[in-house]
């Protein structure tokens, strides 16, 4: 049985699993089961954790996380969607260390608070940095004209 | 209690090439903790790229890093095709794992050279930087430039090596190949090399894999991961690949697996030139399709990772770069502890992390504030350990 039907067995309707290609597997998860999928594949599957990525979205911050099957020649990826406007999400850096340097990063670049981090400070932006300015975030804009005002 | 000193090493430091800032909390000559501080030199590429052409993130990401400037683009342009779907022509394949290899000679050879200043063999520093010479010449030979190639484009490479110029490679790669062997007997031969190197900076296995350390930093240890062997891409599946896999986890397997990897690396590049087909070199592609993509390069360093999520427009909506040293660096937590303050540079310096040139690093007192010692006293005090091992 392949990786990705074994994930597929043990969460069943809690995930979508996309299959871009044998090479390629993209799964959308709650927030609430993140941390135990995560769980799974990293210490049941022996995956390695490459990154995690932060986008901004309309309706809150989407975090991939990236794991490496290196046996299996196989990326899968977590799409856990943070909503606006709380932004909380459980750290994964007690059950996976290396996600500690990049939950700082998302944090200071894009907002999110992740809970029980043990040191979630600035990592790559100045100490004088303003509070509450996320320089990953998009831009939006309420009207046409706001836009071109500021365009 | 011993009095507890802080020790800034940082945020310029001679052996790496971009500004970082380590902080070791040491009593007496021990260090009992570190901290790291990185960001001086964030550029804030990702926001960048998304406001420039596909084409133009190529050259953008080339800039990410001076030394290994080609892995960057190589991570890029598969992210890419990954989106896209884009077959590459297998002529186009061979050439840039021809580029992939000599940059990773170049990168090791740098690295060795500076670990040797670092431990006070002058010579090894010389005889690296010298020999990596040979190997800018063959990328000038190629590309027209030593340093930051321009090889590549999504859907191929942007110039083609030559059928007459095959010859004159190979020649130049067999000088490559004697420098490597040479330099890599004369370097783990050296009885006071090991003595200096061995059993300093060890990072173990299950704390490897926990950090999620990457390259050769992980195969020193022991973790048996490579992705030009994991996840094949260009023309790695075609070409007899070994990976160098050592098991100690100290700073004298990092160098080890290095050494020996530029040996392998001179193998492929050859084996590359007699094999590489006729053909066109570019896929000639218009457009970039919709979706996600995930690209990956092995560079000298580990895994280099690019994600991209495309909009069908011509710019990215996001482009997140992963480097090596990003996952690197944070093991120093794990090696640098216990150690004593003359190794802890070394140690540092052995993860090979990406950054910075001019010297700027001083011991500090906690209690006073005042400069113990300065940077140019911590290499002395790290060669000063290698004179007394010699004599």
């Amino acid at each position: 049985m392949n990786i990705v039907e074994q994930i597929k067995e043990k969460f069943g309707d809690k995930i979508k699993v996309f299959e871009r290609s044998s090479k390629r597997t993209y799964i959308d998860v709650p927030k609430e089961e993140a941390k135990d999928l995560a769980r799974y594949i990293f210490k049941d599957l022996k995956a390695r954790f490459s990154i995690a990525t932060g986008t901004d979205t309309r309706p809150g911050i989407e975090i991939l996380y990236h794991f490496a099957l290196d046996k299996h020649n196989l990326f899968v990826t977590l799409r856990v969607l943070v909503k606006k406007p709380e932004l909380t999400m459980e750290t994964f850096s007690d059950i996976i260390p290396a996600t500690n340097w990049i939950e700082r990063e998302i944090h200071e670049m894009l907002g999110v608070n992740f809970l029980g981090h043990p040191n979630l400070t600035r990592l790559l932006l100045p100490d004088d940095w303003k509070e509450g300015e996320y320089p990953f975030r998009k831009k939006t804009f309420e009207s046409e004209k706001e836009y071109l005002e500021n365009k | 209690m011993a009095k507890e000193t802080i020790i800034p090493i940082g945020p310029f430091h001679p052996l790496l090439e971009e500004p970082e800032f380590f902080k070791f909390y040491v009593e007496g000559e021990k260090v009992v903790d570190a901290e790291v501080r990185v960001g001086y030199n964030h550029r804030g590429i990702e926001k960048m790229a998304e406001g420039k052409t596909y084409d133009q993130d190529t050259f953008l990401v080339e800039r990410i890093c001076g030394i290994c400037s080609t892995s960057h683009p190589f991570a890029f342009v598969q992210a890419v095709e990954d989106v896209s779907g884009i077959e590459v022509p297998e002529r186009a394949k061979y050439i840039r794992t021809i580029i992939g290899e000599l940059e990773r000679i170049h990168s090791h050879f740098l690295w060795l050279g500076l670990a040797g200043h670092f431990i006070g063999y002058n010579t090894v520093f010389m005889w690296a930087w010298k020999y990596r010479e040979p190997v800018l010449d063959i990328f000038e030979a190629i590309s027209g430039n030593r340093n930051h190639y321009a090889m590549f484009k999504f859907g191929g490479v942007r110039r083609d090596i030559k059928d007459e110029n095959i010859p004159g490679l190979l020649k130049a790669i067999d000088e490559v190949e004697k420098f490597a062997n040479m330099l890599t007997k004369a370097v783990m031969d050296d009885p006071v090399i090991q003595a200096r190197l061995k059993g300093i900076g060890i990072l173990k296995k299950q704390d490897a894999i926990e950090m999620g350390v990457l390259g050769p930093v992980a195969r020193a240890s022991g973790v048996d991961i490579d992705v030009r062997r994991d996840h094949p891409y260009a023309a790695y599946d075609k070409v007899d690949l070994k990976v160098i896999v050592a098991g100690a986890g100290d700073v004298f397997d990092k160098a080890a697996v290095r050494l020996l990897e530029s040996i392998e690396s001179v193998k492929m590049i050859r084996e590359c030139l007699k094999k590489m087909p006729a053909g066109s070199f570019d896929a000639d592609v218009r457009e970039v399709g919709v979706g996600e993509g995930i690209g990956l390069h092995e560079a000298p360093r580990g895994e280099c990772f690019h994600y991209i999520l495309s909009n069908g427009t011509n710019y990215p909506e996001r482009h997140k770069i992963r480097a090596p040293s990003f996952m690197n660096v944070p093991s120093f937590k794990k090696t640098v502890i216990g150690e004593s303050i003359a190794d802890a540079a070394l140690i540092t310096a052995a993860v090979d992390p990406c950054y910075c040139c001019t010297e700027r690093m001083a011991v500090v007192d906690r209690n006073s504030n005042k400069v113990v010692l300065t940077g140019p006293e911590l290499v002395r005090l790290c060669q000063e350990k290698t004179e007394k091992l010699r004599k």
